[in-house]
């Protein structure tokens, strides 16, 4: 089982191991602004968590405050078993952290960019070299291990990033937006990686704003949004609950879109703007008055996390 | 607890960087005293010959070595922690990985004290080619510049982390940096100045570090010299309690 189950402060009775990650009632505020407003959050362990939300919503926050980077006004977190802040030492040897902004040495050469890592980590002088050509063959850096940093391509030092927090062999990996600015080819392969990280027992939790990589790697998604959670669950379970199965598609002048919104909202369903269309989510309950009224100019579409996210996170940028 | 291993990496990553700068700094170790010595040697020391017991060259060649020692610390203290902190968020990296912020910053400290402790000697090495006599007590000084460095480092990372932008360094250097180095009886001896200023440049650090290293190039005076030291340590712990207590401030959300 790997879905997420909101915290009652039980286990769910069979799952042997601790969660690799586990945030109950967390505040984390700056100044009047409260970025994590009492979050509970749970990640099996060996499992893949994907954090989605709209730009704001408190994930980098959340990441930052795993490291013990951000102190939390309230709460109280765990991880790898670990109290955080007070042994976030020892997590902290554990994990492998790809933070949003990137944080390289431009200075210095990408080999030279793993060296220090790989001590900083801790690896034993003798297995240390191994461990940086190992991640410099995983970001396919090999060949560009002598260039500085400042002259790689933007991919390049995203790969060489990722590389860097897993260098180590951390028992778990916090990426925040892993593969933004990667091409499709490339961030394909960090996908092949990273399920090559949840294979072999790695806990991942992965923050990102690209749906698709939500759906194909998490095992579960947590949707949050002002600093908290609010749905989770597996994708498919997901858009299930929220979204329902199908989804149609209507085109038309203002006007008409306004006048198909009221329609299905009178009717209960789920809308969202799409461009220069409007969604009606779970239109398989439709009745069958409502889809007559409608009309036939409905393009049906399969629901998708996005369509979720959407409804769930509000259309408006705050 | 500061663990070695967390300042091994710490120093791993200062070890790369300097195989990139080393030539440079050297270059500027040795050619920096070389024309402190010819202007001030040469040219003030045609007006005044001797300071005290001392030759004016010989004077000035010790004074040197203390504007060394401040100059090598306070600088990298202040702009290297502002640029990895501010710009280019090294030090986030750092502290997610298991280094705590007294680690990161008794790393860095230590890194800026060792370089500026060797490279405050180069004035001497250059000043015996103006004619200083070597003494073994010259020996002594790179402990003496190493301890000075310490709070100077630690003064100016202090500062990197309450400037609310780069260009607020210049409050620091022309009102605090311009004055230490000045009033240290480094290039004339403080005899000269009305009382108040004397009794200031007594809470100047390089004073200390500048009486220290007369003394251990041309006779040490144990007594004097204990409470020289005493201050370079006192000068060093308090800033330490303050540095670390404003970065964290700084680098912990
Ligand atoms: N150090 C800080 N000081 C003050 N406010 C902060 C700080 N860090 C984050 N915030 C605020 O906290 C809120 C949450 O920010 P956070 O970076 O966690 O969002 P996010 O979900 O990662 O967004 P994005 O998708 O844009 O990366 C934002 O309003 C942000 O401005
Ligand atoms: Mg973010």
């Amino acid at each position: 089982m790997t879905t997420l189950r909101p915290m009652t402060g039980a286990r769910a009775p069979g799952s042997g191991s601790e969660p690799a990650i586990s945030l109950r009632g967390v505040v984390k505020r700056f100044g009047a602004l409260t970025a994590v407003a009492g979050l509970d959050l749970e990640v099996p362990t060996g499992s893949c968590l994907g954090l989605l939300g709209p730009n704001g919503a408190g994930k980098s926050t959340t990441m930052r405050l795993l490291t013990a980077q951000a102190i939390p006004d309230a709460g109280t977190i765990s991880v790898l078993g670990y109290e955080v802040p007070g042994q976030s030492k020892q997590a902290r040897a554990e994990m492998g952290v790809v933070p949003q902004q990137d944080n390289l040495d431009e200075e210095l050469t990408a080999r030279e960019n793993l060296e220090v890592f790989a001590q900083l980590y801790r690896i034993p002088r003798r297995s240390r070299r191994a461990a940086v050509d190992a991640a410099l063959e995983r970001a396919f850096l090999t060949e560009r291990q002598s260039t500085r940093v400042d002259r790689l391509s933007g991919g390049m030092r995203r790969r060489l990033l990722i590389a860097r927090g897993l260098v180590h062999d951390p028992r778990l990996v916090l990426l925040d937006e892993p593969t933004v600015g990667l091409d499709p080819q490339v961030r394909a392969q960090l996908w092949g990686l990273i399920d090559g990280l949840r294979s072999a027992g790695t806990t991942v939790l992965m923050s990102t704003h690209y749906i698709e990589e939500a759906e194909r790697l998490a095992d579960s998604c947590a949707l949050m949004s002002h600093g908290r959670v609010i749905a989770s669950g597996s994708p498919a379970e997901l858009v299930a609950e929220h979204a329902g199965a199908r989804v149609t598609e209507h085109y038309g002048p203002p006007a008409r879109l306004a006048e198909v919104e009221e329609l299905a909202r009178t009717a209960g369903l789920p809308t969202r703007r799409t461009g220069p269309s409007v969604s009606v989510l779970k239109a398989e309950t439709m009745p069958p008055s409502l889809t007559a009224e409608l009309g036939p100019d409905g393009v049906s579409r399969a629901a998708s996390l996005e369509d979720v996210f959407v409804v769930l996170t509000g259309e408006r940028v705050e | 607890m500061i663990e070695t291993a967390a300042l091994g990496g710490i120093w791993r990553h200062e070890f790369a960087l300097f195989k990139r700068y080393y030539l440079s700094q050297t270059f500027a170790a040795l050619v920096e005293p070389t024309f402190m010595l010819l202007a001030f040697g040469y040219g003030f020391g045609s007006l005044v010959a001797v300071v005290g017991h001392y030759r004016y060259l010989d004077f000035v060649a010790t004074g040197v070595v203390g504007v060394a020692a401040l100059f090598t610390s306070v600088f990298p203290g202040m702009f290297n922690t502002y640029i990895r902190r501010s710009f280019q968020h090294t030090y986030d990296a750092i502290l997610a990985t298991p280094v705590d912020v007294p680690e990161l910053v008794a790393g860095e400290v230590l890194w800026i004290a060792a370089k500026s402790g060797i490279y405050s000697c180069t004035p001497l090495v250059v000043a015996m080619g103006f004619g200083l006599r070597p003494s073994p007590g010259m020996l002594l000084v790179p402990f003496i510049t190493f301890t000075t460095a310490l709070g100077f480092g630690l003064f100016g990372m202090y500062t990197s982390a309450i400037v609310p932008s780069i260009n607020s360094f210049d409050y620091v250097i022309t009102g605090v940096v311009t004055p230490l180095f000045l009033i240290a009886g480094t290039f004339f001896p403080l005899a000269s100045l009305p009382a108040w200023a004397r009794t200031a440049a007594e809470f100047n650090p390089l004073f200390h570090c500048v009486e220290l290293v007369r003394h251990a190039v041309f006779g040490l005076q144990p007594r004097t010299d204990l409470v020289h030291l005493s201050a370079l340590l006192l000068f060093a712990a308090l800033m330490w309690l303050i540095a670390v207590r404003t970065l964290r401030k700084r680098l912990i959300d």
